[in-house]
């Protein structure tokens, strides 16, 4: 073979460290980075600041929710006299703060937080890389995300307010909003775009720069959840760019992609040349959005297993079962998204197929859940607070999980569809799912990140009362749901006679956001006030067993002092015979 | 700047280096980005009452010159990196300066092709086939102009790594071709589909 790459001799595995570095700048090392670390500070911050924003947006919801059509103190009259005159919300405001705070939430928080946070800062480290494979494509990937982010900001300003079509933003109703609705599709294009920057390089990074002896079944769990999550990145989210460029072609160039033949608006039938399936948008959506819920979960799963692990002190239970359901779950998540269109009347033998894959898809879920559940069996369990958060994960996991199975079925999703069960499902599996794992993360790494503990009785507060108010917003949500309340509705409800037993449920649900975002100031102090004041971490705080402890807390540019090799499994916890009850990957 | 291994040289065990796995990822995406359009093409399509051939509105001899100039183009991209094998750069320059220009041949002959659409009234909201062939040819005029411009840098001032690092520069050329090669059969695909059904 004559090709120039292959006859020239291999460069050795060396990371060049930080020795022969020239100082950079202040904008080259913390805005302008390439450093993988700091990106993923980058993401972690910006995600987490996007969670906030998503989070206060539903607070308003909760409060027209609760007491609809009632003045809100003191804030209301800040929001204006279009979104609320005298403090009063108005329907077109809740339809924005809905669309927005889903679309937040998923796009700006959790992906952010999960993939392009933890993604980034954790995988080069545990599997011993100086960097990610493509530094420039990884800051290049930050700041489409970035700009994004700024784009859906932006679109509250523009005349009309942000996209008020939902998260999904259904057509033909999002193609004749106003034009919010564009800045949302563009938006939607960056941030497709970033995580296709980010997937190429996560996948790249994880095949060609492990470590010597670093085998795939020497992954930690977390790596093979990233290097899965990667590949529903990159495959899925261009049908919805494609979706996206069409629904812009509907909005700008007055295309029939997604309008039919004779659509009446108003009781004007529209001018447009009609011919288009609006149900073609749906499939686009959620062939994206389906294994969207995966790239949500798996990062989850992830770090959640890696806690597990390392405060049991013993062996992840069923290592190979786990990551032979996590690369089946990921191709079952391509083939289940038209469980989310029971309704659009495509047809009993598509819905027959398509329950068939759901139930199917929740066999390996159910696997994984398991085996982080045997694996506590047995164990002697440090109650740290990332344990906390990640067996808080386990249970309220498995609720989002099983109370998804009704909505699979076709029969029983009839009456439940786009009723607050839903809500409280997804929510259970998100937000004191992820979320939860997320947080388990960040009290975790947080000493590899920055060289210092957070605090523990402030984890713990942080812990117990949002563990306490999750409950008390998402399990309320399921009665409502039962009930029959429909999840659009902007007063919740409350002019409907049917709804009335259940309305009081609302304001349980509402109070309970509220009391949890008191219980989150405990979080941002300790996250700002150990950075300086924490205590001082060492290198392998957790005494774990992975790569990322082998490099200095925080790692230098370059990670390593001396290029990492991995010499056996990553969870060689409580070894019979081993002076100490952890024996590292990375020590020979 | 730290090094990154495997830029330059092949790892052992994967047989590739970063820059290839990393083009062929991408280029999976865009299988699924212009295969949701396609999708979205057939399932409009499959709806609709009536269809009009595309060679009753679409100019073929037009686009058959444009398929035979995009198809000499990536003949002459493999002899620009065949060229860089050989370690003939001036021969990489002339065959490299010979995509770009063929690239924006086939973007003159698009330019009159819509033009003559505009001129005569039709336009993506005139109905779904035209939709459908605006839409598609012009997201393939993007990937068109994208890949000029990538080669345009390897022929002007990138081409400076030759000097310092032959092999990472004839390894980008040759990541350069294979996207320019999935450019060239995304119109493979899109003529027959569009002209000719």
């Amino acid at each position: 073979m004559s090709h120039p790459g292959a006859t020239a001799p291999p460069t050795p595995h060396v990371p060049h460290g930080s020795h022969h570095e020239e100082e950079l700048g202040f904008w080259r090392k913390y805005v302008f980075s390439v450093d993988h670390k700091v990106i993923g500070i980058q993401y972690a911050i910006t995600g987490m600041l996007f969670l906030l924003f998503g989070f206060s947006l539903m607070m308003l919801m909760r409060w027209q929710l609760a007491y609809p059509g009632s003045a809100l103190p003191l804030l209301g009259s800040m929001l204006g006299e279009v979104r609320m005159p005298g403090g009063i919300m108005q329907p077109d405001f809740y339809n924005e703060l809905g669309a927005m705070h889903g679309t937040i939430m998923v796009f700006l928080g959790v992906v952010p937080l999960a993939v392009g946070g933890f993604g980034n800062f954790v995988v080069p480290l545990q599997i011993g890389a100086p960097d990610m494979a493509f530094p420039r494509l990884n800051m290049a990937s930050y700041w489409f995300f970035f700009l994004g982010g700024v784009t859906m900001l932006a679109s509250f300003f523009v005349p009309g307010g942000a996209a008020q079509g939902g998260w999904t933003s259904y057509p033909p109703l999002a193609i004749l909003l106003g034009t919010g609705q564009t800045w949302w599709l563009i938006g939607m294009i960056f941030l497709i775009t970033s995580s296709l920057l980010g997937a190429i390089n996560f996948i790249t990074t994880t095949i060609q720069l492990r470590a010597k002896g670093l085998t795939y079944f020497r992954f930690p769990f977390f790596v093979w959840a990233q290097f899965v999550t990667a590949f529903l990145l990159l495959l899925a989210f261009p049908p919805l760019e494609a979706a996206a460029v069409l629904q812009l072609m509907d909005r700008l160039a007055g295309t029939s992609f997604f309008l039919p033949t004779g659509l009446v608006v108003s009781g004007q039938v529209l001018t447009n040349a009609g011919g288009g399936n609006p149900i073609l948008w749906q499939h686009l959506f959620w062939f994206l959005a389906h294994p969207e819920v995966y790239v949500l979960i798996l990062p989850g799963m992830g770090i959640v297993a890696e806690i597990v692990a390392n405060n049991t002190r013993k062996p992840l239970w069923g290592y190979r079962p786990m990551v032979y359901s996590l690369l089946f779950l990921g191709f079952m998540s391509f083939i289940v998204w038209a469980h989310h269109m029971f309704m659009t009347g495509m047809g009993t033998g598509m819905a027959a197929f398509f329950q068939t894959t759901t139930m199917i898809i929740s066999i390996p879920s159910v696997v994984i859940l398991t085996a982080l559940i045997m694996s506590l069996w047995g164990g002697s369990i440090r109650f740290t607070t990332p344990m906390l958060f990640a067996l808080g994960f386990l249970p309220m996991f498995g609720i989002g999980g099983l109370t998804g199975l009704p909505l699979g079925f076709n029969i029983s999703d009839i009456p439940l569809h786009d009723t607050y069960y839903v809500i409280g499902h997804f929510h259970y599996v998100v937000a004191p799912g992820t979320i939860f794992a997320l947080f388990a993360g960040v009290y975790y790494w947080y000493p590899k990140a920055t060289g210092r503990l957070m605090n523990e009785t402030l984890g713990r507060i942080h812990f117990f009362g949002s563990f306490v108010c999750m409950n008390v917003i998402f399990m309320p949500m399921f009665f409502i749901g039962l009930a029959g309340v429909s999840r659009r509705l902007f007063d919740g409800g409350a002019s409907y006679a049917f709804a009335q037993p259940v309305l009081h449920l609302n304001v349980v649900s509402s109070w309970g956001a509220w009391i949890l975002a008191l219980f989150q100031i405990p979080f941002i102090f300790n996250f700002f006030w150990s950075a300086w004041k924490g205590a001082k971490a060492g290198d392998n705080p957790w005494d774990a067993t992975t790569i990322e402890w082998a490099a200095p807390s925080p790692p230098p540019h370059g990670n390593f002092l001396k290029a990492p090799e991995a010499y056996r499994g990553p969870y060689e916890y409580s070894v019979p015979g081993a002076a100490k009850d952890f024996t590292p990957q990375y020590e020979a | 700047m730290m090094e990154i291994p495997y830029t330059v040289a092949v790892r052992r065990d994967t047989g590739l280096t970063n820059g290839k796995i990393g083009i062929w990822l991408f280029l999976a995406s865009e299988v699924m980005l212009f295969g949701a359009l396609f999708a979205s093409y057939i399932l409009i399509r499959a709806g609709a009452p009536s269809w009009p051939r595309g060679d009753s509105i679409l100019n073929v001899p037009l686009a058959t010159f444009n398929t035979i100039v995009l198809i000499s183009s990536s003949i002459t991209m493999v002899m620009a990196w065949a060229s860089l094998m050989r370690g003939r750069f001036g021969t990489f320059r002339i065959y490299m300066g010979g995509t770009i220009l063929l690239g924006f041949v086939f973007l003159v002959v698009k330019y009159f092709e819509y033009s003559h659409k505009f001129h005569d009234g039709l336009f993506p909201s005139s109905n779904n086939f035209l939709a459908i062939y605006f839409t598609l040819t012009g997201l393939h005029m993007l990937h068109v102009l994208g890949g000029m411009a990538v080669n345009a840098y390897f022929w002007g001032p990138g081409a400076k790594l030759w000097k310092t690092n032959p092999v990472w520069f004839t390894n980008r050329v040759e990541n350069s071709g294979l996207f320019w090669h999935f450019v060239d059969l995304v119109w493979i695909f899109l003529f027959p589909t569009l002209y000719l059904l």
